[in-house]
């Protein structure tokens, strides 16, 4: 089985590695988004996948650590590792002020209660002028000088996404993947079997927080800009329909669902300025007809077929 | 791009990859690819419309030729969101392989864009985008304020006038953000340098919903004049609560952005009276505005705001460039210098306009009253000029490079 | 903090309540975050401006605006949400879905320019209080805010609808298994939430106006306001409404760099020690 599971990943790996050898120019540049909105997408179904909980601050926690990127490149001058390094770590602490107050709640409360902390950040970045630049953001070269064409920026950032998956993907099989799964389907059972609920889902919450802000970073660096749209709602709710597209629990779904979505924008955008009409209604239809995603489907039907 | 225009141009690349031998005439025959960046969507999206009616009012007039070349407009929506705006300015240029770039509204997808061509090297005019230091401390190379405006270009002239009216105490509100902090900044500084006071100043976020804590103190103050820095929609609370809560006995100036037709159009008796500075006024008697503002309102139903306007003599501007360079957009080098060396002769203002050694237009700057018009629509009509303003003002260019950009923190105020 | 400050608040605040009394009913009874509530709004406002530019009548634009918001909401919960009842996620992406559709629409009808109610002849000008001068307007907008709580007080008290809506607050299916139909209590509320803002949307777009992303803002406010008072709870609406519109004021007026953060920051201390608001129950 792992045997197995481990060949599937490097075709995978392989297959999106020759991607730059067909894609222009410009459609790598998208694939390299597609890596980067994945990871955001598979760090809320940590949570929403593996504790049932969906989060709609997750844009905040990824833009915080786009900030603090741009920031420590184009205005403190430190090296990119370093300056990664500090974005992540941002972006983990923010996490971890919105665990402390967000775990003790659940279902729809959880989501106004995220929705509102990455609220709280939107303000902050839009109103600190003097560090954030504003509504005009902060612009500088973040990326550096040696990825700075579009096919090695891709495999790089594909590489990263390919340990960080792997990383998700032990971090959720763990024993406190487990209990978190275990939290997840009753609470109530896993506290009465000793378990300390809201400090696995801070720790869960925590982790979750830590692989956005690597996507976040890895955007500082594809972008070299930040502005607040970065952070605000809108960042979030793109994240959680990509995972929810591709499916939720499915982790890799997550990149299904980023390709799907970013794919639609850029096809319908061609054609027609209602481009936010299409995703409403591409929101409704796979909540109504698809809520466990292209993944889910795929697998619902591959099911039936082994039957 | 609709499907039909796609296909054509697919058609016409296929051709000339085709025919090969005769590369340098064929290049001729090819269209020229302008990428058009506008907000189609979001916040601004009315003055994105607007944006869109100016540059193909514009081509329509030509027929879509300039120098002896097909034109072919690539309209892209930004979405006023600076994210978006990169990602489509990336596509116009790696995708649809426009020979440049023109638009953008707000000033942060604007500035997004700007350091984005900076790599590429895509010649991108932005007619709308007046960020002071694009044209100052930041120069690009390959942006080019065709028909724009640095910020602080016409309120250093208001506040002259200002000054010369009386009013020796002025008290600001503005949107709290580059745009608005340059433009209080040229008023400022003006102002108290010819012995004015700036009594306070106000900073709130774009899109405040309510204007009333403010507009209170403001009443406090007991000032000569108010100066508000507003676009959009706040504009229009502003305008309309100033009046609701009573302070119009208070003469208000506006940023010319705050008076412009995209916000007073939908408003009343509220917006009479209201001063701004600006190269363009609607109302001018010009018979060359005149003639433009009867065509435009003609073919739209609707008075020209400042980007319409702005984006119809932008387009003019590269269309004399092109031509002086024979319609050889792809020597990059060469357009660029034929851009910067170009005048702006048939331009609606009715005068020539041309550049300053620093890339940005020199204009007469009228300071203009909203009055009402004999049908009851609103409109901007000049009562004072000031002639060849540029964005010095009476500065010298060096000396005032040195001083720091408008902020929130430096607004130029001599201390009395 | 000058009267005229408080007042400033305190005409905020009536809106907020106006507004957020309709999502807290919805999201009390049926447990449906609905993030569609701001674009409602915006489209009640839109709606309610073109009906009373059209006839020239304050009071019929607010019917209409009222009418014809029930009527979509109508068709977002009947028609979409019925399929994904019971689900929390579905349910609110399905409404954020919703909030986009409405929000393009209005984009296409109206075109994106910035629209002001017209406000009736005998609500402009001003008035004396407590020495102050202030907009007639704005207080018939505080009258509102107190007359919609004290009408919504009455019926969730003094009515076997309302009795019905509180019990299904706190157990609907004990209340479905006492033979009551429960989903058209839903449905009502459903329509009520919806109808208050149509209502909301006229009242603010004639002092707030109307222009795309006012719903988000609008509804950022609300979702404050119900995460401090607590689900479906009236009373906890009020205070929340009060509070925010209050912070609000004072925080354009003393700390306009952090004018948001004081909306929000205060919220989130509350949350740390009350996580299901003032007044709220577990769901």
């Amino acid at each position: 089985m792992t045997g197995r599971a481990a060949l599937i990943a490097i075709i995978v790996v392989a297959a999106a590695a020759s991607l730059p050898l067909v894609l222009s120019s410009y459609q790598v540049g998208l694939a390299t988004e597609v890596l980067i909105f994945g990871i955001l997408a598979m760090s809320i179904d940590i949570l929403a996948g593996f504790a049932g909980r969906t989060s709609l601050g997750h844009g905040a926690i990824f833009g915080v650590s786009t900030y603090v990127v741009v920031y420590a490149t184009a205005q403190a001058g430190l090296p990119p590792a370093a300056a990664f390094a500090a974005g992540v770590l941002a972006a983990t602490l923010v996490a971890m002020i919105f665990g402390l107050l967000a775990v003790r709640t659940s279902g729809s409360y959880f989501l106004l209660l995220t929705l509102a902390l990455g609220m709280i950040v939107w303000g902050i970045c839009l109103r600190w002028t003097q560090i954030t630049g504003g509504e005009n953001g902060i612009r500088g070269d973040v990326r550096p000088a040696a990825l700075l064409n579009n096919n090695s920026f891709y495999w790089t950032v594909l590489a990263g996404t390919a340990i960080v998956t792997f990383a998700v993907w032990r971090f959720v099989r763990s024993p406190f993947g487990l209990t978190l799964r275990g939290i997840r389907d009753s609470e109530s059972r896993m506290r009465s079997l000793g378990y300390n609920v809201p400090l696995h889902l801070f720790i869960g919450f925590t982790a979750s927080g830590f692989f956005a802000g690597i996507a976040g970073a890895l955007y500082a660096m594809f972008n070299n800009f930040v502005s607040p749209s970065t952070v605000a709602l809108a960042q979030s709710v793109e994240g959680v329909l990509m995972m929810v597209a591709g499916g939720v629990g499915t982790l890799f779904g997550a990149f299904v669902g980023a390709a799907a979505i970013i794919a639609l924008e850029n096809v319908v955008s061609t054609y027609t300025e209602r481009w936010q009409m299409v995703l409403g209604v591409t929101f409704i239809v796979i909540m109504i007809f698809a809520p466990e995603g292209i993944i889910g489907k795929l697998n619902a039907i591959l099911m039936r077929k082994t039957r | 791009m609709n499907r039909r225009q796609f296909l054509k141009t697919t058609t016409a690349a296929l051709a000339v990859t085709g025919a090969g031998s005769w590369r340098g005439a064929h290049a001729q025959d090819a269209p020229i690819k302008i990428g058009l960046l506008a907000p189609l969507t979001g916040v601004v999206a009315s003055g994105g419309k607007e944006m869109v009616e100016g540059v193909q009012f514009y081509l329509e007039q030509v027929n879509s030729q300039i120098a002896g070349r097909k034109v072919e407009l690539v309209i892209e929506d930004d979405a006023s969101n600076p994210d978006t705006a990169l990602q489509k300015a990336r596509r116009l240029v790696e995708q649809s392989n426009c020979h440049m770039l023109i638009g953008d509204l707000l000033a942060n997808t604007g500035l997004a864009v700007a350091n984005y061509v900076k790599g590429t090297g895509t010649p991108y005019f932005i007619p709308i985008i007046a960020a002071d230091d694009l044209t100052q401390r930041a120069r690009i190379r390959n942006v080019i304020r065709v028909a724009g405006y640095t910020a602080s270009e016409f309120t250093h002239p208001l506040g002259d006038w200002a000054l010369k009216q009386g009013y020796k105490r002025i008290a600001t509100i503005s949107q709290d953000y580059t745009f608005g902090h340059e433009q209080c900044g040229g008023l400022a500084q003006v102002l108290t340098e010819g012995g004015g006071e700036i009594v306070q100043q106000f900073w709130h976020p774009l899109n405040t919903a309510d204007f009333s804590p403010y507009l209170g103190q403001l009443a406090d103050l007991k000032v000569d004049a108010i100066f508000a820095m507003e676009t959009g929609a706040d504009s229009t609370r502003l305008i309309q609560q100033y009046a609701s809560f009573g302070l119009k006995k208070t003469p208000l100036l506006m940023a010319m952005n705050g008076t412009d037709q995209s916000v007073i159009r939908t408003l009343g008796e509220e917006c009479e009276g209201i001063i701004s500075p600006a190269h363009f006024a609607e109302g001018s008697d010009n018979p060359v505005t005149a003639k433009f503002v009867k065509d435009y309102e003609a073919k739209y139903g609707k008075i020209p705001s400042l980007y319409g306007f702005s984006m119809y003599s932008g387009m003019m501007w590269i269309d004399a460039a092109v031509k002086k360079i024979g319609g050889k957009v792809e020597d990059r080098d060469a357009f660029i210098d034929s851009v910067l060396t170009t005048e702006l002769v048939d331009s609606p203002l009715g005068k020539t306009v041309k550049f300053d050694a620093y890339g940005n237009p020199i204009y007469d700057v009228y300071i203009r009253k909203v009055v009402k018009r004999a049908d009851g629509k609103f409109w901007n009509v000049p009562i004072q000029t000031y002639p060849n303003v540029s964005q010095f003002w009476k500065y010298d260019p060096e000396t005032y490079l040195k001083q720091p950009p408008y902020s929130r923190t430096f607004q130029g105020i001599k201390k009395a | 903090m000058s009267v005229f400050q408080l007042l400033n608040g305190l005409t905020f605040a009536a809106l907020l309540f106006v507004v957020a009394s309709g999502f807290t009913l919805i999201f009390g009874l049926l447990r449906i975050v609905n993030l569609a509530h701001g674009a409602l709004y915006l489209f009640g406002g839109y709606i309610g401006f073109t009906v009373a530019a059209r006839t020239g009548s304050f009071a019929l634009g607010g019917l209409g605006a009222m009418v014809a918001i029930a009527a979509i909401g109508f068709v977002l919960d009947q028609g979409l949400l019925r399929f994904v009842r019971g689900h929390d996620l579905r349910q609110v992406l399905l409404t954020l879905g919703f909030a986009f559709v409405l929000d393009d629409l209005a984009l296409v009808i109206w075109g994106g320019d910035s629209f002001t109610v017209p406000i009736p002849q005998m609500l402009r000008g001003g008035l004396r209080v407590f020495g102050v001068f202030y907009p007639t307007y704005r207080l018939f907008v505080l009258l509102t805010g107190v007359v919609v709580f004290a009408v919504l007080w009455l019926l969730l008290n003094h009515t076997r609808l309302g009795a019905l809506i509180r019990a299904g607050v706190d157990d609907a299916e004990m209340v479905e298994a006492s033979g009551v139909n429960i989903q058209r209590v839903f449905l009502v509320t459903f329509l009520l939430g919806s109808a208050l803002a149509g209502l909301g949307g006229l009242m603010g777009g004639a002092f707030l106006s109307l222009y795309p992303s006012a719903d988000a803002e609008i509804l950022v406010f609300s979702l404050a306001v119900v995460i401090i008072g607590g689900r479906g709870s009236l009373v906890g609406v009020g205070i929340g409404s009060l509070l925010v519109g209050m912070l609000n004021t004072i925080g354009q007026v003393m700390f306009p760099e952090l004018a948001y953060f004081v909306i929000f920051g205060p919220m989130a201390v509350l949350l740390a020690f009350r996580p299901l608001g003032l007044f709220g129950r577990p769901a």
